[in-house]
């Protein structure tokens, strides 16, 4: 067994939203929708992504800037190398019926993979504003911005709930900010509704060895990223805290001021 | 059939998680507990929170890992309140903890007198962090003599003085260990440390350049330094190093270890490695006629 990046090269940059950029590499590697990959910049520092486009030949992966290692990676240019690692952890199981996928943020670009997936998924696609949505033209989705400024003014959890006035669903799917995440799950509990959420941590080694993780006793490295209401029933620390980088429990606002 | 002991302390199977695997959290320790350790290892802990160093922090290649984690832990004072209760937990839990000095070490140990540890584990042996283990000196046979009596005069819990495989010598640091106070012997840490570099952007892999080495390839080395330390003291040992499945622990007891630390092996076999290694330590005794565990420690200096 080997974990190491390989290397590969940028092939072209696509400008998505502010901040927010597709970087395309030609790579071949199987994965399912949900698992995650571990990009490297030689001698800075390593961060995990999700990958948004696959084609026969080719991976794309939308990144929002965000830190030290996305400022760097926004400088790089094409023909510049990377290192990728990965897959890690357990993606998506994907359900045969009437599904709803919620995106927050860049949410909707780690969710792309299994929206291709998925039997007319209703989608909600929503940001704090117009200039920060991310595959308007991609997917037919219900927007929402917090400021109005395009789609319903207000958040993905508005429009959720206006949605389950009127229609059914088996399973819902969502990635965003953990306080949207938590809210969704609030309502399909609510409304007896199978989730699948994406979450996120400090994922350091990628392959359930280091530690700092951990949400609850689930390892989310490995157990997750993904996990199901089943699970998040028993995650008291979703939503609510996570661990920073020398192990410290903190609250989400503390460990995303980091 | 698994029981063994430590000093005084009753395990009721002989496979411990070793320091730095998971172990960051209490929960990630019942876990572990879950899936079949006789006893768990915390993350080694420090006097102020230490970020560690940047990533990569782990690779792993074939039979061996490679690990520079620096240490990353949050300090004693969050620690001992992570590590709370621990009577809670169904196995008992060794508190590790590190220092730059004798006296930090002392009050990293005085940081955590409110927690229900069943041992304190001294690593002298980390040897990829500037300061603290083989970086610093810690290591050898006089140093090891210095730390452990600071710790011994401080503690009554059952002292674990961990060892690096790096010296030839070994015999003597674990003999010095014993003469200050130690109730048992862990070897071995991570040997090296080693690089690993990409040839396709001219650079070592690791954040740190280099890390420590583990897993099965470290296996020959750690079960050496367990015969020869078993030879030198009469204090228990906790033979660590590449212990992967059943027969590697019986290798490990066979050399002289009381019990067996389980660290890298939670990576090739996930964390019910525990379970496993048991499982298959329990078929071969069966097979093999022996009934105890006493039976097999030391059985080759027989
Ligand atoms: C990722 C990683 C982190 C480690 N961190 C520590 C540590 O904090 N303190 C310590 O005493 N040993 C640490 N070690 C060493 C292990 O406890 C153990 O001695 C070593 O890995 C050999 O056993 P193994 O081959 O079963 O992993 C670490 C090892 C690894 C792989």
């Amino acid at each position: 067994m080997t974990e190491l990046p390989t290397i590969i090269k940028i092939k072209r940059i696509v400008d998505e939203a502010e901040d927010v950029k597709t970087f395309f590499f030609d790579y071949k590697i199987d994965f399912e929708p949900g698992q995650f990959f571990i990009l490297w910049i030689p001698g800075l520092d390593e961060k995990p992504f999700a990958i948004s486009h696959q084609n026969k030949e080719e991976i794309g992966m939308t990144i929002h800037k965000v830190g030290e290692f996305t400022k760097k990676l926004f400088l790089m240019k094409k023909g510049d190398k990377i290192g990728i690692r990965g897959p890690y952890g357990k993606g998506f199981s994907i359900k045969k019926s009437k599904s709803c996928v919620v995106g927050g943020g860049v949410g909707v670009a780690e969710l792309s993979i299994l929206i291709n997936k998925l039997k007319d998924p209703v989608i909600i696609n929503g940001a704090r504003s117009k200039n920060n949505l991310v595959f308007l033209d991609r997917f037919k989705a219900h927007i929402t911005t917090d400021d109005g400024s395009l789609g319903e003014k207000g958040f993905t959890t508005d429009v959720f709930s206006k949605l389950l006035e009127t229609e059914k669903f088996d399973v819902v799917y969502t990635c965003g900010p953990e306080i949207m995440m938590k809210k969704i799950f609030e309502i399909c509990e609510k409304h007896n509704i199978e989730l699948q959420v994406s979450m996120e941590r400090y994922m350091s080694c990628g392959f359930g060895v280091c530690g700092k993780c951990m949400c609850n006793d689930q390892i989310v490295c490995k157990d997750g990223p993904v996990f199901d209401s089943k699970k998040l029933r028993k995650m008291s620390e979703f939503g609510e805290s996570a661990r920073l980088r020398t192990g410290k429990k903190a609250t989400l606002k503390e460990y995303y001021g980091k | 059939m698994l029981k063994t002991r430590i000093s005084k302390i009753e395990l009721d199977n002989p496979t411990i998680l070793a320091s730095g695997i998971l172990g960051v959290t209490k929960d990630s320790l019942k876990r572990v507990i879950q899936n079949g350790a006789g006893a768990v290892t915390t993350k080694s802990i420090s006097k102020e929170p230490r970020k560690g160093h940047k990533s990569p922090i782990i690779l792993t290649e074939g039979d061996f890992m490679l690990n520079a984690v620096g240490i990353s832990n949050p300090g004693v004072g969050e620690a001992s309140k992570e590590f709370s209760a621990l009577k809670e937990l169904k196995a008992p839990v060794f508190g590790s903890i590190v220092g730059t000095t004798p006296e930090e070490f002392v009050e990293v140990l005085q940081g955590f007198s409110k927690n229900d540890f069943s041992a304190i584990e001294v690593p002298l042996s980390c040897p990829h962090t500037p300061g603290y283990g083989t970086m610093a000196g810690q290591g050898t046979p006089e140093a090891t003599h210095k730390i452990t009596s600071a710790i011994r005069d401080a503690t009554k819990l059952p002292l674990i003085i961990k060892l690096s495989p790096n010296t030839q010598d070994l015999s003597k640091v674990a003999k010095a260990a014993e003469e200050a106070g130690a109730d048992a012997i862990c070897a071995v840490n991570s040997l090296g440390p080693g690089m690993k570099i990409n040839i396709d952007v001219k650079k070592p892999v690791l954040g740190f350049g280099v890390g420590g080495l583990t897993g099965p390839a470290l296996r020959p080395i750690a079960v050496r330094c367990v015969f020869d330390i078993y030879k030198s003291v009469d204090i228990p040992i906790i033979g660590t190093g590449g212990v992967t499945y059943g027969r590697d622990a019986i290798e490990m007891l066979m050399a002289g270890a009381s019990a067996v630390g389980v660290g890298t092996a939670v990576y090739y076999r996930e964390v019910n490695v525990f379970k496993k290694i048991c499982d298959e330590m329990e078929s071969w005794m069966k097979e093999n006629n022996y009934t105890k565990i006493e039976q097999l420690i030391g059985a080759v200096h027989d």
